[in-house]
C-alpha cells in the first residue's frame, strides 16, 4: 500500500532523514521508534504528502506521490487519515463540526447520514455527549480521542498516528491504546510515531527504529524484545 | 538576526516574500472551484470583518470628524473666508482620505493582526496539517473567504465611516464652534463632488483586499511557535500600514 524509497530530508543545513525505505502493507500496524527529534514525525508526514523528500519517492497505491498534482495528492489522502499529536482540532468548530469535517465538500451524504456517522465514531472513542463543546472545553486526551474519532469516521485505509498517548497520563494511554488496537483490523494499515515502548508491544506487529535520520532497526515486536543491540536495549528497557 | 545585518540577505528575503506572495494569490484566484467549494465561509468572515467592526470604525471615524472640524475652524481665522467652509473641508477631508484611510489603518491593527494570529497559530498548532489530511484545500478553507469578505466588506465600513465621520464633524460645529446645521450643509454640498465617494470606494476594496491578503499571507507561512506567530501579526500589521499608505499615494495619482 505504502511504500517508501530511499528518502532523504533536511531542514536547512540540518539532515533529518537520511536514505530510509519502509514499506506497508494492508493489516500492518507499524510502529516507528526513536528519541525525540530524529525525525519520526517528519517521516510520518512524508506518508501523505504532507512534506516532500528532497530525494527518493514515497509510493502509495503505486503512485508516486511526491510527484503528484495537488487535485490528485488530495484524492490519494481520502483513503489516508492522520491522528496528530496534540488533536489539531480546529478551535473555532465544535467538536461535532470537527469530526464532521472529514465530509467537508462531499456530496455522497446528506447532513443527517453525517451526523449519525460523527455521533457513531464519537461513540466508539467514548466520548458520547460532548458533541456541542469547543475544543477549548476538553481535555489534553479527550482532544487526542476526537482527533481518533475524526479520523475513523470516514472508514479510511490507512491512519497514521502521530505519538497518540505523549503527554497523557497511564490510565488514558491506555485507553488511546485499546482503541488503536480495535480500530486496526486486518482491512487497514496503521503507522503509530511513539515513544511508548507498551505501545510498541501492545499494538504493533512491526517495528522500526530511526536514530540520526537512518533505520537502525526493522522487524517485528518479538525481535525488538530480543536484540542484541546494545542502544536499542537501552532505549526499548530504559536501564543502560 | 543576520538578515537584519546583511543587506544582500535582506533584498533577497524581500523579493523571495514578494515572489511568495504572489504565488499564494495566485493560488487562490486560479481555482474557480473555490466559488463553488468555499463561499459558505464567506459569510461568517463577512461577520468577522464586517459587522464586529462597526464600533471601532464608528468611533473612529466620529472623532476623525470631530477633530477635523475644530482644527478647520483653528485654522480658518481670516474673516474672509466664510464658515460654512468647515462644513466643505470637513466633507471632503472624510470622504476623500480621513474615512477611507484612517478606517484602513484601524482595521489593519484589528482584521490584519486577528486573520494572521488565527490563521497563524493554526499552522504552528498543525490545523492547517490536519486540513490537508482532510482533503480540503487549506487555501481555499482559510484563505480565499477572508480575502473575498474583506474586500468586499471594507467599501460598507467606508460609506458607514463616511456618515459617522461627518456626522462627528457636524455634531462639533454645531455644539463647540459657532455654526449651525446650514451652514455645515452648506459647506458640505458646495465642496461635494460626486466622484469623491466613488474614489473613497475603489480605495476601500484595495485596502481590504491589501489587508486581507497580506494577513493571509504573513498567518499561512508563520513558523516557529508563539514566537512566530507573534512576528507573523507584528509584519502584517506594520506591512498593511505601509500599503494602505503606498496605495493611497498611486491610487490618488491615478485616479484623480
Amino acid at each position: 500500500m505504502i511504500e517508501v524509497k530511499n528518502i532523504h530530508k533536511s531542514f536547512g543545513e540540518k539532515q533529518i532523514l537520511n536514505d530510509v525505505s519502509l514499506s506497508l502493507n494492508v493489516g500492518d500496524k507499524l510502529a516507528v521508534i526513536g528519541q525525540s527529534g530524529v525525525g519520526k514525525s517528519v517521516l510520518l508526514k512524508h506518508l501523505n504528502g504532507l512534506l516532500k523528500p528532497d530525494r527518493g519517492n514515497v509510493f502509495v497505491n503505486n503512485i508516486k506521490i511526491n510527484k503528484v498534482k495537488y487535485d490528485q495528492l488530495r484524492t490519494l489522502r481520502r483513503d489516508m487519515s492522520m491522528v496528530f499529536q496534540f488533536g489539531a482540532l480546529l478551535d473555532s468548530l465544535t467538536i461535532k463540526e470537527n469530526v464532521a469535517l472529514a465530509f467537508y465538500n462531499n456530496n455522497k451524504y446528506d447532513s443527517k447520514e453525517i451526523y449519525e456517522k460523527v455521533d457513531y465514531s464519537l461513540n466508539l472513542v467514548g466520548l458520547p455527549g460532548i458533541e456541542n463543546l469547543m475544543p477549548s472545553e476538553i481535555s489534553g486526551g479527550m482532544k487526542k480521542r476526537v482527533g481518533i474519532a475524526r479520523a475513523i469516521v470516514t472508514n479510511p485505509k490507512c491512519i497514521l498516528y502521530d505519538e497518540p498517548t505523549t503527554g497523557l497520563d497511564p490510565i488514558n494511554t491506555d485507553k488511546i491504546n485499546q482503541l488503536i488496537d480495535k480500530i486496526s483490523s486486518s482491512k487497514i494499515a496503521s503507522v503509530f510515531v511513539t515513544h511508548e515502548i507498551k505501545t510498541v508491544f501492545n499494538v504493533a506487529n512491526k517495528v522500526v527504529m530511526l536514530h540520526d535520520g537512518s533505520i537502525i532497526f526493522s522487524g517485528s515486536p518479538d525481535d525488538l524484545r530480543n536484540t542484541k543491540d546494545k542502544f536499542i536495549k537501552y532505549f526499548v528497557s530504559g536501564k543502560r | 538576526m543576520d538578515n537584519f545585518f546583511n543587506p544582500l540577505s535582506l533584498i533577497i528575503y524581500f523579493f523571495e516574500s514578494i515572489g511568495k506572495y504572489f504565488q499564494l494569490l495566485i493560488r487562490v484566484f486560479k481555482n474557480l472551484d473555490f466559488w463553488f467549494l468555499y463561499s459558505r465561509n464567506i459569510i461568517d468572515q463577512m461577520i468577522q470583518i464586517g459587522s464586529k467592526s462597526l464600533p471601532i470604525v464608528i468611533i473612529t471615524s466620529l472623532f476623525s470628524g470631530m477633530v477635523t472640524s475644530v482644527q478647520g475652524a483653528y485654522q480658518l481665522t481670516s474673516s474672509l473666508v466664510p464658515k460654512w467652509y468647515i462644513g466643505g473641508l470637513v466633507g471632503e477631508s472624510i470622504i476623500l482620505e480621513l474615512a477611507p484611510v484612517i478606517t484602513g489603518l484601524v482595521m489593519a491593527g484589528r482584521v490584519g493582526a486577528a486573520i494572521a494570529a488565527e490563521i497563524g497559530t493554526m499552522r504552528v498548532t498543525e490545523q492547517i496539517d490536519a486540513l490537508e489530511t482532510l482533503s480540503i484545500d487549506s487555501i481555499g478553507y482559510l484563505i480565499f473567504p477572508r480575502i473575498i469578505a474583506g474586500t468586499l466588506m471594507f467599501p460598507v465600513l467606508i460609506v458607514i465611516a463616511d456618515f459617522f465621520g461627518i456626522f462627528g464633524g457636524w455634531f462639533s460645529c454645531v455644539t463647540t464652534l459657532d455654526l449651525n446645521t446650514y451652514q455645515f450643509i452648506k459647506g458640505v454640498r458646495a465642496w461635494f463632488n460626486p466622484w469623491d465617494p466613488f474614489f473613497g470606494l475603489i480605495k476601500a476594496f484595495f485596502f481590504g483586499f491589501s489587508i486581507t491578503s497580506i494577513a493571509c499571507f504573513f498567518g499561512f507561512y508563520s513558523k516557529n511557535g508563539a514566537e512566530g506567530v507573534g512576528k507573523a501579526t507584528t509584519s502584517t500589521v506594520v506591512t498593511s500600514c505601509i500599503s494602505i499608505l503606498v496605495l493611497d499615494y498611486i491610487l490618488a495619482e491615478i485616479l484623480l
